[in-house]
């Protein structure tokens, strides 16, 4: 049977990677390397950010349930320390150079697409809606961090050299997005949640296809990186939460 | 990134309206063209397509051409067909 905490902590693994990789992409708003990618990253960056608010919107909810009071958007994203944030390690890791960004993006956008896609049937009817709506700006997310895979890895020596750098770099937290823990399976056996281990081996094809493409070499096996949804993360997520969170600790419930 | 050529995008903002010129920006080739585009044009759901064409590829009048160009119709009304009385019945023309 799941509980209403499986639930609530699903929903915010949920919600983290989409803030936190949210966050990561609105650093590079006037920064890009030309002004049409500023402007095509920060879409992409509010697309994640509006679904973590329909997310957390959900989890406060679900929350209120079991604890007699649920948290609003804003507190779940501002007011919660790291080590309670449950995104996937890969999506708190810096920017790096635009290769590093869009390898990160890339690994991202073909699981979020795939998890997505199953999700859109839950059970949970809330779950299938939020998801539905998310995938179509998804599909789109993939399209573009595809093809800056593939034009990175097919382009020049120097963009070659660096997008292989940052697909082999990043490859060690790639393997915690299909690792279930108890609150996965509990919602895979209601058929609330995504189960990882069908979506594993599409997600590998699909990122051989791309990288072949790209003249770029598939990583091999090697350590895989986890925690990220337990909890424990890299050094990154708090410098990053910092940022994020100054304003609404410093001067609590400040508004503009 | 000064390399990139620049591209012109034309937008068509409804079913049974012609494309329209919107602006102009870089991108490496046609594909990424028309998904900039997508993201520098049509945040505000302005439209159902979108074309690019290289710029380079669209040949335009020389503006030191205008006079012949252009002047000899103004003094040809008989063009305009406002000489004819049209009945109030017939709309849209």
């Amino acid at each position: 049977m799941t509980t209403d905490e499986q639930l609530f902590d699903y929903l915010l693994r949920l919600a983290d990677s989409d803030l936190v990789l949210a966050q990561r992409l609105g650093e590079w708003v006037g920064h890009g390397p030309v002004l049409e990618e500023d402007i095509a990253l920060t879409n992409v960056g509010l697309d994640l950010l509006g679904q973590a608010r329909l997310w957390f919107a959900y989890a406060g909810e679900v929350e209120a349930r079991f604890a007699g009071g649920g948290r609003g958007e804003d507190a779940l994203a501002f007011l919660r320390d790291g080590g309670d944030f449950r995104n996937l390690l890969l999506v708190e890791q810096p920017n790096g150079d635009y290769a590093y960004t869009m390898a990160r993006q890339f690994y991202f956008d073909t699981w979020h697409q795939l998890v997505l896609s199953r999700l859109a049937a839950s059970s949970d009817a809330r779950i299938a809606e939020i998801a539905a709506k998310a995938l179509k700006e998804v599909t789109y997310h993939v399209e573009r961090s595809t093809d800056w895979v593939i034009r990175l890895g097919d382009g020049t020596a120097e963009s070659h050299a660096r997008i292989q750098a940052a697909i082999d770099d990043l490859w060690m937290y790639t393997g915690e997005m299909f690792a279930a823990d108890e609150t996965d399976a509990a919602l895979v056996a209601e058929g609330i949640g995504c189960d990882l281990s069908a979506v594993a081996p599409l997600w590998r094809d699909e990122v051989s296809a791309v990288l072949a493409e790209a003249t770029l070499k598939l990583p091999g096996e090697a350590w895989m990186q986890r925690g990220g949804k337990q909890g424990v993360h890299t050094e990154h997520l708090g410098r990053m939460l910092a940022t994020m969170q100054w304003l609404q600790r410093a001067y609590p419930g400040a508004q503009w | 990134m000064s390399e990139w050529p620049l591209w012109e995008i034309f937008i068509r903002s409804q079913h049974g309206l012609a494309h329209k010129h919107v602006g102009s920006l870089h991108a490496p080739d046609a594909e990424m063209a028309i998904k900039n585009a997508r993201d520098v044009y049509t945040r505000r759901n302005e439209g159902v397509s979108i074309w690019a064409v290289k710029s380079a590829d669209i040949t335009a009048t020389a503006p030191g051409e205008k006079a012949p160009l252009f002047e000899p119709a103004n003094s040809k009304v008989y063009r305009h067909p406002t000489f004819f009385p049209m009945p109030e019945e017939v709309k849209h023309i």
